[in-house]
């Protein structure tokens, strides 16, 4: 093992009395790449974003270079070499290759004014190094998110970075952007850079990582030399617990058929269809940009459909817009709380009637505010809300209660299908098991479920059948007893079953 | 006990309402400046003055706490008065007027909402668009010239609106109550109010909560042509002529009185109680400067002074929170 770089010991991190990491400790080696795993709200995020001095630990050491650092925000970490490219890329879109590489450090003329030649002469080098072949002055909107990953990365070595973190960085790259940006991580580990490597995909640690370390639920589980581990110790080690512990699985007879969907097309997805009976729960899996959430929104009514039709008890229904969702009993528990889930500027007993509040209301659309009251006291109670009253701002609660919050809002519709959109994603892991639950009784209360998730041990937990889509089509839809992580994986990368 | 619990409720009230504390701090150094101040018939004064801007503030809360902005609502004013000038000298009868004013306002809102809404404009453009357009229709219309109301048929009780008194009371000052009642009623009681914080709040949530937020937008919008309409009979029949300037500038006051009142620019927070004491400081203001006799060139300097140390006050007790 060559020599450490980074070493975090004993990094401890609370969040307003909730402990996020417990003395984790962290190692990069000069010239490695280490991948960093861990099931979503494991920490990982929290551990990076420590080290580049984004947040500030509320315990522990970091040692670079054997010399103890403390970095306050991102500037200083940047200046000491490292850099950071998260999931999301931090480029302006209208801005170009050049501008968005030497943003606000661009060379000086005498005059203090831009001087152009040197910025795109400079950019072109950074650009041959990595074999990027763009001009200077293209603007960043209009080169692939491949390119756009490594003109973050450009730009990270143009601010001399000798440790750069990587958030992701293939979630939205074709396979041969995969493999081109793989190139140029072996190269720079070449050079002597070292990087900190983090994804879901397991077959992507193996190829290009050289150790692992593990987290979960905010502790260090194991760091471990890739060549002594593999995939389903890893998965394991992530998971930490038998699924069935995790998953309560609830059995019921599905009864009458609620929802059929045929052939739906529009821009994102293309002739998907499925059904749905009552009291069943259909998973949809599939890795990002497969049209997932886009599907859910066509039927939901806020992407317009170009084809196909939606039966709802047999009968077609017409969808235009979310109301027409809502009224005819489809709701919709998005992925994206903040977005589009509650209304952070509102207070719990708002957000839970907001869907519904015809219901609570006379003639004249004045509120009865009694009848509204005891609806939101009503499902705090029965979802075990954690919030200090139905006049609590949502603002002020954990993630995992406002999702519930969401859910409640829905569920207030009386919705028949019941589409829920990445329901546990950013909730912890205690939470994560009450919402299975509110999941389960809504199935044996007899709504159609359709769960999208992006975790495959969820999706195979609680789901009936999973559907998994590919690049906005279906590969396929399985019952469980063909269930595997590895088939859904191979039906979300493309791959027919038979074919492997 | 009873007295500690006491101090402490009104602690707490006045921190919630740093606008409040604004106010009665300005009563408190005008009634030690000049004894004038507390009189009841420069009280009257104050309320009939404040009364204008205060309906025209309670449809830009409206505007701003949906996340818009209505810069139109001054030149509605005039075009509103213009035709309400025109329409009494003709001789139709005052209801009737007051009536197609009315109309005409909510029109012109609705028309703003329509640009916003469909036209996809940003509010602040959408509004400043009309309001160029109707401040030129304005005085394309009126020729520039003012329109007088004196010796029509129903000019006396037209006047009534703005000069006339009801126990001791100046109807506009009525009116004032009245606007900022339904407008309490509406921002708490119904369903529309609370769509409107809603979407000011989270535009995007609110629309995937089944809610039609073109048409909250269009309600917004076109309370605010309205109100912009009353406010332009009430300045009218007090004048007892329409101006073809009249109103311009209005929609700064309005605005400032939303903000002082403690409403947030960026839509979702806000109450009409704010408004209402952010329209009587202004009018307070207003009043204080010209019973100490400053030069008028001063006047703006010390109201500009004025609004930014509220709005300071407001904005750092926030952050602090």
């Amino acid at each position: 093992m060559s020599e450490t770089l980074v070493s975090m010991k004993n990094i401890s991190k609370e969040f307003s009395g909730n402990v996020v990491l417990d003395k984790v400790d962290f190692n990069i080696y000069k010239g490695e790449i280490m991948a960093l795993l861990g099931e979503n709200g494991a920490g990982k995020s929290t551990l990076m974003k420590i080290l580049t001095g984004v947040y500030i630990k509320t315990s522990g050491e970091i040692y670079l270079d054997g010399s103890l650092v403390n970095f306050n925000n991102i500037k200083e970490s940047q200046n000491h070499g490292i850099a950071i490219i998260h999931q999301e890329l931090n480029l302006i879109r209208h801005l170009s290759i050049a501008e968005n590489i030497f943003l606000g450090r661009e060379p000086l003329k005498k005059a203090k004014n831009i001087d152009w030649k040197k910025l795109y002469a400079d950019t072109k080098v950074w650009l041959d190094i990595l074999g990027i072949k763009e001009n200077p002055k293209e603007l960043i909107k209009n080169i692939s998110v491949g390119k756009q990953q490594l003109v973050e990365i450009a730009k990270a070595l143009s601010l001399d970075a000798k440790i750069i973190i990587m958030d992701e960085p293939t979630g939205a790259l074709t396979v041969s952007e995969t493999k081109r940006l793989f190139e140029v991580v072996r190269d720079l580990k070449h050079k002597g850079h070292s990087i900190v490597y983090i994804s879901h995909r397991l077959n992507e640690i193996f190829e290009i990582c050289d150790d692992v370390t593990i987290l979960r639920d905010g502790q260090l589980i194991a760091e471990r030399n890739i060549k002594e581990v593999d995939e389903e110790k890893i998965i394991e080690m992530m998971v930490g617990r038998k699924l069935s512990e995790q998953y309560p699985r609830v059995s019921c007879i599905p009864g009458e058929m609620v929802l059929e969907v045929k052939g739906i097309t529009n821009k994102f997805v293309s002739d998907v269809s499925f059904e749905i009976r009552e009291g069943e729960i259909l998973g949809v899996s599939g890795l990002m940009g497969a049209g997932r959430t886009e599907l859910a929104r066509t039927i939901y009514g806020i992407y317009k459909m170009d084809k196909g039709e939606i039966l709802l008890d047999g009968k077609k229904a017409i969808i235009h817009n979310s109301t027409d969702a809502l009224s005819l009993g489809i709701a919709y528990v998005s992925e994206d709380r903040k977005a589009n889930g509650i209304v952070l500027g509102l207070d719990v007993r708002e957000n839970i009637t907001l869907a519904s509040l015809k219901k609570f209301s006379g003639k004249f659309g004045n509120i009865h505010f009694a009848e509204e009251e005891a609806s939101a006291q009503g499902y705090i109670e029965d979802m075990s809300v954690k919030t200090n009253g139905t006049k609590q701002l949502v603002r002020f609660l954990s993630g995992g209660n406002q999702q519930k919050v969401s859910i409640a809002k829905n569920l207030n519709t009386n919705p028949r299908v019941l589409i829920l959109d990445e329901p546990t994603r950013g909730v912890d892991v205690g939470a994560k098991k009450e919402i299975y639950e509110l999941i389960n009784k809504f199935k044996l209360e007899g709504k159609g479920i359709i769960m999208i998730s992006s975790e495959i041990p969820e999706i195979i937990g609680i789901s009936d059948r999973v559907m998994v889509m590919h690049e906005g089509k279906v590969t396929d839809i399985i019952s469980m007893e063909g269930a595997s992580q590895e088939n859904i994986m191979r039906l979300a990368v493309g791959k027919e079953v038979d074919e492997i | 006990m009873k007295m500690s619990f006491n101090k402490t409720s009104i602690k707490e009230i006045l921190s919630k309402n740093k606008p409040l504390i604004v106010l009665l701090l300005l009563c408190l150094v005008m009634s030690m400046l000049n004894d004038r101040f507390w009189t009841w018939s420069n009280i009257i004064i104050v309320l009939r003055q404040t009364s204008i801007n205060a309906v025209i503030a309670t449809g830009m809360t409206f505007a701003i706490l949906v996340g818009g902005i209505d810069l139109s609502v001054g030149s509605v004013v005039a075009i509103c008065g213009a035709i309400a000038a025109t329409l009494i000298s003709s001789g139709m009868d005052t209801i009737l007027v007051v009536l197609i004013t009315l109309m005409l306002g909510l029109g012109i809102g609705l028309v703003n909402g329509v640009l916003i809404t469909k036209g996809r404009l940003q509010p602040f453009i959408a509004t400043l668009g009309t309001m160029t357009l109707l401040r030129g229709l304005t005085l394309l219309y009126t020729q520039g010239k003012p329109i007088s109301t004196t010796g029509a048929v129903s000019s006396q009780s037209f006047s009534k609106i703005g000069t006339g008194y009801f126990l001791t009371i100046p109807i506009p000052v009525y009116i004032m109550i009245f606007v900022f009642i339904i407008a309490y009623y509406i921002l708490r009681h119904l369903r529309i109010g609370r769509y409107i914080y809603a979407l000011g709040s989270n535009e995007e949530a609110t629309m995937y909560s089944g809610i039609k937020t073109e048409n909250v937008k269009m309600f917004v919008y076109g309370s605010a042509g309205l109100l912009a309409a009353l406010g332009g009979i009430i300045i009218t029949a007090r004048l007892g002529s329409a101006q073809p300037t009249a109103g311009s500038g209005y929609e700064l006051d309005a605005i400032a009185a939303v903000v002082l009142g403690g409403t947030s620019m960026a839509g979702g927070v806000g109450t009409i109680f704010g408004t209402a004491i952010g329209a009587l400081i202004i009018g307070l203001l207003n009043n204080a400067l010209n019973l100490l006799q400053v030069p008028s060139y001063f006047q703006d300097v010390a109201k500009g002074v004025v609004i930014l140390i509220a709005v300071l006050l407001d904005r750092k007790q926030k952050a602090s929170r």
